[in-house]
């Protein structure tokens, strides 16, 4: 633990996270629940039944007021005001330079009232930049997170247990939709949206109501193979998943379009947004690095930070490295040079997740492992994707 | 956090058992526990010389990976085949079928007065808290 436990924002449902004997760590400043038992067990149970999800670490800010649409518009990437209420949008907040501040989802929950959703450990920028760019746009902005719990129910089974115990109707609720609901009893905001490459829910609720629905949740989900997850989990399904992470994929040194993201980038909406030139012009040039998915040819597991090889020399650096629970092998995302992520593909097709290795032929990369070139296939992302989608 | 009685320990997390010219090691209970899922261990193959005190492997988890030191000075005698399969037998049985590697103690080896009895390593996990 790097942090001191003693110094580190509680949630509400810390309590119950002690109770349950979880692997405590620090968060971006928060106590969090790393693992209860087994992650890989945990990462499994998300796969196959569903993982229940203490959240309430990531920023909550509201966004309200006649001219709240006009102030996101103008303050992120995305097209806010495009949204209909009860939808939600992947987006992001770039600096004038384009640097990607962060990534954030936004719900529209009614014409004049949004939430949006940060990392934890931006919640504070994130804030400071929407109320200074709504400032005279008519919008408030308000840091909620404090008195908001996030509770995330995700997995193939996640709603056949949420659904005794609300009033929305679950069937109608599409992915990437959120409204007001009664959840176990308390008033929250219930959307289908989550960071696993699962069906799921995150519900937002009183932080007072917080310990009651995880309770309720925990009871419906018992005998539905329901298991409580921690970060650790979260962090490999994501990475299953493909989806980025602030601080390893996404960086104030990285546009949307390095990313692989460019799509979030609304060029063509009207008005002026922060970032807009100089996103304009990144959108028209080559681009300077390529995100790409790796697998390993070992069991040896690349990390964060360590180089990637071609033809001997540094083409890139590993963002996100993990042991695959779904796939059983280790994978990686990187940024790649453009040049050697094309002499990788021109060698061979991008590995399909559930390929074998094919055999004898040379890896077209490596990852240097703490001094050994370990062999490394592309690989196709998302490396997982869930039946039916 | 179990701390079997009977073991010796490392600053560094391996237990070893030492009968006759034999040394058997592995990583503690408190080790495992903080490491997470083990998903690969690294071990000096049969025939390697090890050095008390000196990295000799590593033991890779779902979040990090860990250097092996040696406890003792010798030769590699033995690898537990069944952890390279089952590394999951590190969390679910460190001081049993979790066993790690077996080292023939040098002749001349140094008594390997920087290990720890059970108390005292208890003692230093209870001051990582």
């Amino acid at each position: 633990m790097t942090e001191r436990a003693a110094e580190l924002r509680r949630t509400p449902l810390a309590g119950i996270h002690e109770e349950l004997g979880a692997t405590m760590t620090g968060f971006a400043g928060w106590l969090m629940p790393l693992r209860y038992r087994s992650e890989t067990a945990e990462h499994a149970a998300v796969r196959s039944a569903a993982g229940l999800f203490d959240l309430s670490h990531m920023g909550e800010i509201a966004v309200t007021g006649p001219g709240a649409a006009d102030a996101l518009d103008y303050a992120l990437v995305g097209q806010p005001s495009a949204l209909a209420p009860g939808r939600a949008r992947y987006t992001m907040i770039c600096a004038e330079d384009g640097g990607v501040i962060d990534d954030l989802i936004v719900y529209r929950l009614a014409a004049q009232e949004y939430l949006v959703v940060a990392n934890a450990a931006n919640t504070a920028v994130v804030a400071a930049e929407l109320a200074s760019r709504a400032e005279g746009r008519g919008a408030d902005v308000t840091d909620r997170t404090g008195d908001c719990a996030l509770i995330a129910v995700q997995g193939p089974a996640a709603a056949a247990i949420l659904a005794p115990l609300t009033d929305a109707s679950l069937g109608d609720l599409r992915y990437y939709a959120g409204h007001r609901a009664r959840v176990a009893g308390a008033q929250a905001m219930l959307a289908r949206t989550g960071y696993t490459g699962e069906d799921g829910f995150e519900i937002f609720a009183r932080a007072e109501d917080a310990a009651g629905i995880w309770r309720a949740i925990a009871g419906a989900g018992a005998g539905l193979g329901l298991v409580p997850a921690g970060l650790a989990a979260r962090d490999t399904l994501r990475l299953e998943a493909g989806m980025p992470l602030y601080g390893n994929e996404l960086s104030r040194d990285v546009t949307p379009f390095d990313a692989g993201l460019g799509r979030v980038v609304k060029l063509d909406k009207p008005g002026p947004f922060v970032g807009r030139e100089a996103l304009a012009r990144r959108a028209g040039q080559p681009p300077q690095r390529v995100l790409a998915g790796l697998i390993v040819r070992s069991r040896r597991v690349p990390r964060h930070g360590y180089p990637v090889l071609h033809a001997g020399s540094r083409c890139g650096t590993v963002t996100s490295g993990a042991p695959s629970p779904t796939l059983g092998v280790p994978i990686a995302m990187a940024y790649l040079d453009p040049q050697a992520a094309e002499a990788a593909f021109a060698s061979g097709p991008a590995r399909q997740a559930a390929d074998a290795a094919p055999a004898g032929a040379q890896a077209p990369l490596a990852i240097d492992i703490r001094g050994q070139a370990v062999p490394a296939d592309l690989a196709a992302l998302p490396f997982y994707r869930r039946p039916g989608r | 956090m179990t701390v079997p009685e009977e073991l010796q320990y490392t600053q560094e997390h391996e237990w070893v058992k030492i009968s006759g010219s034999s040394a058997t090691v592995g990583i503690t209970d408190y080790a495992q526990h903080a490491l997470g899922d083990v998903v690969y261990v690294s071990v000096p193959p049969p025939g390697t010389k090890v050095s008390a005190g000196e990295p000799c492997g590593e033991v890779e988890s779902t979040k990090s990976v860990s250097d092996l030191y040696s406890p003792v000075d010798g030769e590699v005698s033995e690898v537990n085949a069944e952890v390279d399969e089952n590394p999951g037998l590190v969390n679910a049985d460190p001081y049993g079928a979790g066993w790690l590697f077996r080292v023939t103690l040098a002749e001349n080896a140094r008594q390997p007065e920087a290990l720890l009895s059970a108390a005292e390593y208890e003692d230093l996990t209870r001051e990582a808290e």
